[in-house]
């Protein structure tokens, strides 16, 4: 039986400059922080984040991590536009893949099923064909069920991934895993489009595979071994998203992180105060923040 | 003052409730669709047309349930209960992946805002400015695209202003009339409805799918419309007022779906 766990920089050790890598989650919840940490104090560079963005791609945006977004929006939720992200689209520093949100599905789908794109109309009509060229058109080989005709179609590529973190509820040392809060987001697809060899998840607690199904019902189950190569046991490793129902998001920390966006000094103040240390560390700060 | 007499004066209505009312009549006729309503003033008209004459909409609780309650939560309630959910009345799980099963078969109509909009209903979620590099970065495209060309859209615009309807928007996120009647049987299904603002309502009756102005709130002006609008607006020569509250739907809205008043802070009373 193998034994899948390992660490935060075990995962960085894995990861090289240069990859695609999607991160799960949603806005401002439930991300892998904690790998995303370790991510910003490694020396990996030119990464290209495939996202339902939050403060994932923010921070990694501020350290100069990112080469390209691939994304639909990105948000901290309470707080609606991310200021990180907002501050590098704006001074150029980062190349831009936009994407409607159900293309963005389409894309890490067709990578799943290893086919080369899914057809969609979403896009056409919109500015998104011009501002990602990467999306074509073509004309359906198949006629219409409503009509019969044959019509013009937008192509979504295959996203094709390196690498895939998640942060889940609960998990067992083999990869099964679970969500317990009210959405799963795409997770499980992200972790499906990844390769083998790249694929991470870290979570809340790590319980016996026996135990799993107790921890919450069985159609939370979503998360399977022949999906994960990787397993982190990370409490507290969303935070400072949320991560329901095991605690709400911080919004001080998340204000104090957004807050950092307005200069260069306040950034390196924030990334000293909670990037820069190590993640027990980092959890133990939390602790005594809300004790 | 009573209700009724303020149902038929206006003097005690606000301008929230108004818009509570203009945006329930956007889903008039809609039957059992989902009704996805984005903000609050749209969230609590939703309900209210669903608790008065529309009883079949569907409609989210914002996040991942489709829920039977009128009331509309200040704020869920996350860490409560075993599934993390609190006490709503829950008719469906549905997740953000679900929602293109509705958005994609059409089973649904919008009501979404605009950073900018122009006269053909075309809409800026993305970014101000030139999009490679963008003056201000906004939300980026959401789903924008893919709403507009599925589902019929309603656009709901809380500080209505020139910076918002504009001659020309900077990026099309959702497409508009003009848009939709360029891609020919492409844009079969794209229905721009209404825009609802904290000044009036808009349609697109018009010959050439342009904006009008379907009604003017009570003690707003055309000319304080036109002033607030870049594009030149097709304005009948009559124009109604808004449909006022009637006593039972200011009951609905005042102490069941909104009693905390949330409807006020997104558009203040003018004074």
């Amino acid at each position: 039986m193998t034994d899948k766990m390992m660490t935060e920089d075990d995962v960085v050790a894995r990861l090289r400059a240069g990859m695609t890598i999607a991160i799960g989650g949603w806005a401002s919840r439930r991300k892998p922080m904690s790998i995303v940490r370790a991510i910003v104090r490694s020396d990996l560079t030119d990464l290209t984040i495939v996202t339902h963005g939050g403060p994932d791609l923010g921070l990694l945006c501020a350290a100069g991590k990112v080469r390209r977004a691939v994304y639909a929006f990105v948000s901290l939720d309470t707080i609606p536009l991310e200021p990180h992200f907002r501050a590098a689209r704006q001074a150029g520093t980062i190349e831009d893949e936009p994407l409607d949100e159900g293309l963005f599905h389409l894309g890490l789908q067709a990578a799943a099923w290893r086919v080369p794109f899914l057809p969609s109309r979403v896009g056409l009509g919109s500015d998104l064909l011009r501002d990602n060229p990467r999306l074509r058109t073509f004309t359906s080989p198949v006629p219409g069920t409503d009509g019969g005709e044959r019509e013009e179609l937008v192509a979504m590529p295959a996203i094709e991934l390196d690498a895939a973190v998640c942060h889940l509820n609960r998990a067992d040392a083999r990869g099964n895993a679970m969500f317990l809060g009210p959405d799963l987001y795409w997770d499980d697809l992200m972790l499906q489009a990844a390769p083998t060899g790249g694929r991470f998840i870290s979570a809340e607690r790590i319980v016996d595979t026996a135990d799993l199904r107790a921890e919450g019902c069985v159609h939370q189950m979503r998360i399977s071994r022949l999906m994960v190569d990787g397993v982190v046991a990370a409490p507290g490793g969303a935070h400072f998203t949320l991560c329901d129902p095991d605690y709400g998001r911080d919004e001080a920390v998340q204000r104090a992180y957004a807050a950092s966006a307005t200069s260069p000094e306040a950034w390196a103040a924030f990334r000293a105060e909670w990037i820069d240390l190590p993640e027990a560390d980092y959890q133990a700060k939390v602790k005594a923040a809300s004790a | 003052m009573s209700w009724s007499e303020s149902a038929t004066t206006g003097v005690d209505v606000t301008r929230a409730e108004v818009c509570v009312v203009a945006v329930a009549e956007c889903f008039r006729g809609d039957g059992e669709i989902l009704a996805n309503t984005i903000g609050t003033i749209p969230m609590i008209g939703g309900r209210l047309a669903r608790a008065t004459f529309e009883p079949d909409l569907a409609m989210t609780d914002g996040e991942a349930l489709l829920v039977a309650d009128d009331a509309l939560f200040a704020g869920p309630n996350r860490l409560g209960g075993p599934d993390g959910l609190d006490g709503k009345t829950v008719e469906y799980w549905n997740p953000y992946r679900s929602m293109f099963d509705w958005v994609w078969s059409g089973r649904r109509h919008i009501m979404m805002g605009a950073t900018q909009l122009d006269r053909y209903g075309n809409q800026n979620l993305a970014a101000i400015g030139d999009y490679a590099r963008p003056k201000v970065q906004l939300l980026g495209y959401r789903g924008a695209p893919g709403n507009t060309i599925n589902d019929p859209t309603s656009y709901w615009v809380p500080s209505h202003g020139p910076k918002v309807f504009v001659e020309t928007v900077d990026t099309v996120t959702g497409i508009g009339w003009d848009r939709a009647a360029a891609l020919g049987p492409a844009g079969r299904f794209v229905d721009v409805r209404q825009v609802v603002s904290n000044l009036g309502v808009f349609d697109f009756e018009t010959p050439d799918r342009s904006m009008r102005l379907r009604s003017l709130h009570p003690g707003v002006t055309v000319d304080e419309v036109e002033a607030a609008t870049a594009f030149e607006l097709a304005v009948p020569a009559d124009v109604p007022q808004s449909r006022l509250p009637t006593p039972g739907e200011l009951e609905l809205i005042r102490e069941v779906i909104d009693p905390e008043g949330a409807r006020e802070h997104e558009v203040p009373d003018p004074t």
